[in-house]
C-alpha cells in the first residue's frame, strides 16, 4: 500500500472511532429526558458545564458589546453617541454582567464542572442534582437582573459596586438588579459545596491529595471561597434591597449610620472574589504548561500550597479598594502591608511554571501561545496592581483609568485568556473535534494588538489624571482615548475570529482523538467525547498527574 | 418459567453519608457568615452608641427574651432525641418528637409576634414619627433589632418547613423507589423469595422501563436515607439555635 | 460496589438531657450575670457564655465530637474566617 492509501485508512479509522465515540458520548446519551429537556434537566457534569458554556459566553457577547458602546462614546470628548445617564448604565451592566454573569462563574463553572470529575476519576460530582440547581438559578438571577433594564427606573446607574447611600437613593431599578446578583451568588455557593465535596470524597483509588492536577487544586481553593465570602455579599445586597424599601438607616449619616460599613462589607467579599476568578485560571495554565513542554510540573507542592495561601491571604486585604474612602490611617497601612503579601504566593506560581519550561520539549500549539500571552499579559497586571496595592502611590491613581487599566489585565488578560486557552486546550475533548489551528494563531494577532492598544492606553491616561466612569473629559486626554477605542475595535476583530474557528470546529473539524496534545492527566485516558459515565471502567491511580518522566518523579 | 434476571437501577448516585453531612455543614458556614455580616454591623454600631445600646435593651422584654431561648434550646433537644430515635430504627418516637420541635418553632414565632407588635404599638419600629425623635444610636439599634431578629425569625419559619417535610416522610409507611431499565419484556411477574406473587403485569407490546414504589410494612425496615435528611435537618435547626444563643444576649442582656 | 459502613457513634439519651440542662443553666447564669453591673465586662461576659453555650451544641446536639476530624478543622476554618474579617474591620473602625 502506498503512503497516501495508508493515510486514507488511517483518516476512516479516525472518523470511525470518532463517530462510535459520538454515538455512545455524553452528547447522545442523556439519561432519562430526550432532546432540549434532556440538556436542560440533565444532572450529567458535562452537560451542566456545556449549559454553563453556552451561557456565560452569551452573556459575555452582549457585555463586551457594551463595552465597544462605552468605547465609542469615549472616543472624543463631549457627548458623542449618548447621554450622561445612559453611560452611567452602561459601565453599571458592563461591569454587573462581566463580573457575575461571565467571570464568577467562569472557568469553575464551565471547564471546572466538565472536567474536575474526569481528573479525579470520579463518574460526576457529588450532588449532581444540586449541580442542575446552581445553573437553574444561574439562569433566574440573570433574567432578574436584566430585568432591571425593562423595569422600574431603568438599569442601575451606581457602578457594579452599588455603593450606599446612592444606591439606596437612586431612582434606577437597582433592587432588581441587586437581587439579581443574589439569586446568583447561590448559585455560586452551591458550586463551590459541590466541588468541596466531590474533591474529599470521590477520587479514584489511588489518587491520594498530591497525585490530583493542579486544576483541582485551584479548584479546591478557589470553592472555599465561594462557600465562605459569597454570602458577604449576600447579606451586603440584602442590605441594599431592605434599605431601599424600608430606610432603616444603617448607612445614612444622619440616622447614625456609616456608609463606609457598606465599602467593608462589599469589598470582604469582592476581594476574595477576584480569586475565584483567577484561582481557577492559574489552574489551568499548571496544566497546559507541562503538556505543551512534555516535562513534570516544577514545584508541584508549593503550587498546590500557594493557591491555598492565596485563597486565606486573600481575605486579609479588602480594604486596599478604600484607601481615600475616610478610613483610619491604621487601617490604611496596614492592608497595604497586608496586600504585598498575596504576591508572594501569585509569585511562586510564575516562577514555577518558567522552571517547568526550562529544558522543557516546547510545542508551540494555541493553548501555549495563549498561556505565554496569559503569563506576559497578567504580570502586567499583577505589576500595576502594586502600584495600586501600595497606599502612596494609590491616592494619586485610585478611581483613575490607570485601575480600570490594572483590573482588565488581570480579569481579561489573566482569567479571560487562560479561559480561551483552555478552550483551545479542551474543547477537543469535549467535542471529539479539532479546531482549525492556523485560524486561531490568526485571531491571536487582533488579540494581542488590540488588548494592549485597549488597555495600556488607560494605564498612560489614569496616570496622567483621566478619572474612571467619566463619560467627559479634557481634550488633552483624547489622542489617548482615540487609540484605546480603535484598540477595541481591532479586539473584537480578534474575538470574532477566534470563536467563529470553534464554532465552525463544532460541525466540521477533524476528529481529534481520545489524546491529541499528549496530556498524561486523566481526562486524556477516555474516548474524546467522553461517554456518560465518563469511564467504561473507573481508573486505579499508581502516579501523580503530570507522568512525562515514566514515573521516576514519584 | 423463563425468568430473566433484570439490573436494578438504583437512583442516581449511591449514599456517601459522611459526604452528605460535609455538604450540609458547607451550607451551615454560608449561614455563620450570613449572619456573621450582621453581627458585624452589631459590634461596629455597638462600639459607636454604648449607651443608647444600653437604654434599648432595657427597654426589650428580658422574661420573654428568656422564656424563647428556653423555647429553642428545648426545641434542639426534642431535634436531636428525633435522630436518636430514628437512629434506633423508632418511627414512632421519632415522628412524635419531630413533631414537638416544630410545635416549639412554633411557639418561639407566637412570641416573636407578641413581642414585635407590642413595639409597633409604642410607635418603636423602623421609620416611625416617635422613633426619629429619638437619638441616632435608638434609631440604629432598632433598625438591627427588626432586621436580625426578622431574619432569624425566617430561618424559624424555613427550619418548620423542612421539619414538617421530615415528619410526613418519616411518619408514614416507609417506601422506596425502584427503577427497572432494559426490560424488554411483556408478562411480568413480581415475586418475593418464598415464590408467593405479589404483583402481576401483562402488556400488548414489550416493555423497557418499570418504575415502582415499594412499601414497607415493618418499622425496621427504615431507609438509611432517611436518616440522613433528619440528621441534616437536625443540624440547620441547631445552627438557627445557636445564632439565637447570640442574638439574645447582644439585644436583650446587655444592661 | 462496596458500601463503607459507618461507625455510628449512637450515644444513650441521658446525654442529651444532661447536655439541655447544662444549657437551662448557663441560659440563667447568663440571665443573672447580665443584672449585675459589671459595665463593659457584661458583653464580654455574656459572649463567653454564649459561646460555652453554641460550644455544647455543637459538639453534643450535632455531633461534631463524634465526626472524623475534617469537621472539626472546616468549622475551624469558618470561624477563624469570621473572626479575621471582624478584627481587621475593627483596625479601621477603632482608629478612626
Amino acid at each position: 500500500m502506498t503512503q497516501d492509501k495508508i493515510k486514507q485508512k488511517e483518516k476512516e479509522k479516525e472518523k470511525e472511532d470518532f463517530q462510535s465515540s459520538f454515538e455512545t458520548s455524553y452528547l447522545k446519551v442523556g439519561g432519562r429526558y430526550k432532546g432540549l429537556w434532556g440538556w436542560i434537566f440533565s444532572t450529567d457534569h458535562k452537560r451542566i458545564g456545556i449549559l454553563y458554556l453556552v451561557s456565560i459566553l452569551t452573556f459575555f457577547a452582549v457585555a463586551v458589546c457594551i463595552g465597544l458602546l462605552m468605547r465609542l462614546e469615549l472616543i472624543a470628548p463631549g457627548p458623542t453617541i449618548v447621554n450622561p445617564d445612559t453611560y452611567n448604565a452602561f459601565f453599571t451592566l458592563h461591569g454587573v454582567i462581566m463580573i457575575f454573569l461571565f467571570i464568577i462563574p467562569g472557568i469553575p463553572a464551565t471547564l471546572g464542572n466538565f472536567f474536575l470529575p474526569l481528573q479525579i476519576g470520579a463518574p460526576d460530582v457529588a450532588f449532581p442534582r444540586l449541580n442542575l440547581l446552581s445553573w437553574w438559578l444561574f439562569i433566574i438571577g440573570a433574567i432578574i437582573a436584566i430585568s432591571s433594564l425593562f423595569t422600574g427606573g431603568g438599569a442601575p446607574d451606581t457602578g457594579w459596586t452599588f455603593y450606599a447611600p446612592y444606591s439606596i437613593r437612586t431612582g434606577t431599578n437597582v433592587t432588581m438588579a441587586v437581587f439579581g446578583a443574589f439569586v446568583m451568588g447561590f448559585s455560586s455557593i452551591l458550586t463551590g459545596l459541590n466541588f468541596i465535596v466531590t474533591i474529599h470524597r470521590m477520587r479514584a483509588k489511588g489518587m491520594g491529595w498530591f497525585r490530583m492536577p493542579l486544576f483541582v487544586w485551584g479548584h479546591y481553593a478557589t470553592a472555599w471561597i465561594q462557600v465562605l465570602a459569597t454570602p458577604i455579599l449576600s447579606i451586603t445586597l440584602l442590605l441594599v434591597i431592605v434599605e431601599r424599601l424600608m430606610n432603616l438607616g444603617l448607612f445614612d449619616p444622619a440616622r447614625g449610620g456609616d456608609p463606609l460599613l457598606y465599602q467593608h462589607l462589599f469589598w470582604i467579599y469582592s476581594h476574595p472574589a477576584v480569586y475565584v476568578m483567577i484561582l481557577p485560571a492559574m489552574g489551568v495554565i499548571s496544566e497546559i504548561i507541562p503538556t505543551f513542554s512534555s516535562k513534570n510540573i516544577f514545584g508541584y507542592k508549593a503550587i498546590a500550597y500557594s493557591s491555598l495561601t492565596i485563597a486565606f491571604v486573600g481575605y486579609l486585604v479588602w480594604g486596599h479598594h478604600m484607601y481615600t474612602s475616610g478610613m483610619s490611617d491604621t487601617a490604611r497601612w496596614i492592608f497595604s502591608l497586608l496586600t504585598f503579601l498575596v504576591a508572594i504566593p501569585s509569585g511562586v506560581k510564575v516562577f514555577n511554571w518558567v522552571a517547568t519550561l526550562y529544558k522543557g520539549s516546547i510545542q508551540m500549539a494555541p493553548p501555549m501561545l495563549f498561556t505565554f500571552t496569559f503569563i506576559f499579559l497578567f504580570s502586567i497586571g499583577g505589576l500595576t496592581g502594586l502600584v495600586n496595592g501600595a497606599l502612596a502611590t494609590d491616592i494619586h491613581i485610585h478611581d483613575t483609568a490607570f485601575v480600570v487599566g490594572h483590573f482588565h489585565y488581570v480579569m481579561f488578560g489573566g482569567t479571560g485568556f487562560a479561559l480561551f486557552a483552555a478552550l483551545l486546550y479542551w474543547l477537543p475533548k469535549m467535542t471529539g473535534r479539532m479546531y482549525n489551528q492556523k485560524a486561531i494563531f490568526r485571531s491571536w494577532f487582533f488579540l494581542f494588538i488590540g488588548f494592549n492598544m485597549l488597555y495600556f492606553s488607560m494605564l498612560v491616561l489614569g496616570w496622567l489624571g483621566m478619572p474612571r466612569r467619566y463619560y467627559d473629559y479634557l481634550p488633552r486626554f483624547h489622542s489617548l482615548h482615540l487609540v484605546s477605542t480603535i484598540g477595541s475595535w481591532i479586539l473584537a476583530v480578534g474575538l470574532i475570529l477566534f470563536f467563529a474557528t470553534l464554532l465552525r470546529s463544532l460541525k466540521k473539524g477533524e476528529p481529534a482523538g481520545p489524546n491529541p496534545w499528549g496530556g498524561t492527566t486523566l481526562e486524556w485516558q477516555t474516548s474524546s467525547p467522553p461517554p456518560l459515565e465518563n469511564f467504561h471502567e473507573l481508573p486505579v491511580v499508581e502516579h501523580g498527574p503530570y507522568n512525562y518522566d515514566g514515573g521516576k518523579n514519584e | 418459567m423463563n425468568m430473566t434476571t433484570v439490573v436494578e437501577t438504583l437512583p442516581h448516585g449511591h449514599k456517601d453519608h459522611i459526604g452528605a453531612r460535609i455538604g450540609m455543614w458547607l451550607f451551615l458556614f454560608t449561614e455563620v457568615l450570613l449572619f456573621g455580616g450582621l453581627f458585624l454591623l452589631y459590634s461596629v454600631y455597638r462600639s459607636n452608641f454604648p449607651e443608647d445600646f444600653h437604654y434599648c435593651a432595657g427597654n426589650l422584654d428580658t422574661l420573654m427574651g428568656t422564656v424563647n431561648t428556653v423555647i429553642l434550646l428545648t426545641s434542639s433537644l426534642t431535634m436531636v432525641l428525633a435522630v436518636a430515635n430514628l437512629e434506633r430504627k423508632n418511627r414512632k418516637y421519632a415522628s412524635i418528637f419531630l413533631l414537638a420541635t416544630m410545635l416549639f418553632g412554633l411557639l418561639f414565632l407566637v412570641n416573636k409576634y407578641i413581642e414585635w407588635s407590642a413595639k409597633i404599638e409604642h410607635g418603636l419600629f423602623p421609620n416611625s414619627e416617635i422613633l426619629q425623635q429619638h437619638t441616632m444610636g435608638e434609631n440604629v439599634f432598632y433598625s438591627l433589632y427588626y432586621l436580625m431578629t426578622g431574619l432569624h425569625g425566617l430561618h424559624i419559619v424555613i427550619g418548620i418547613i423542612i421539619l414538617a417535610v421530615m415528619f410526613y416522610q418519616v411518619a408514614r409507611k416507609p417506601r422506596r423507589k425502584i427503577r427497572l431499565s432494559s426490560v424488554n419484556a411483556k408478562d411480568i411477574n413480581l415475586t418475593d423469595q418464598s415464590g408467593e406473587t405479589l404483583w402481576t403485569h401483562r402488556e400488548s407490546e414489550p416493555v423497557q422501563t418499570i418504575e415502582m414504589a415499594l412499601v414497607y410494612n415493618r418499622h425496621e425496615d427504615v431507609a438509611d436515607r432517611q436518616l440522613i435528611k433528619v440528621e441534616n435537618s437536625g443540624l440547620y435547626w441547631h445552627l438557627v439555635d445557636v445564632i439565637w444563643i447570640f442574638l439574645f444576649p447582644l439585644f436583650y442582656l446587655i444592661t | 460496589m462496596e458500601e463503607k459502613m459507618e461507625k455510628k457513634n449512637v450515644r444513650p439519651f441521658s446525654t442529651y438531657l444532661v447536655i439541655w440542662l447544662g444549657l437551662l443553666m448557663l441560659t440563667g447564669v447568663t440571665v443573672t450575670v447580665s443584672g449585675l453591673n459589671l459595665g463593659q465586662w457584661s458583653v464580654l461576659g455574656a459572649i463567653i457564655i454564649a459561646a460555652v453555650k453554641s460550644t455544647l451544641v455543637v459538639l453534643f446536639f450535632m455531633h461534631l465530637k463524634y465526626e472524623d476530624r475534617v469537621f472539626k478543622i472546616m468549622l475551624g476554618l469558618a470561624i477563624v474566617t469570621l473572626a479575621v474579617i471582624m478584627v481587621l474591620t475593627f483596625v479601621d473602625v477603632s482608629f478612626r
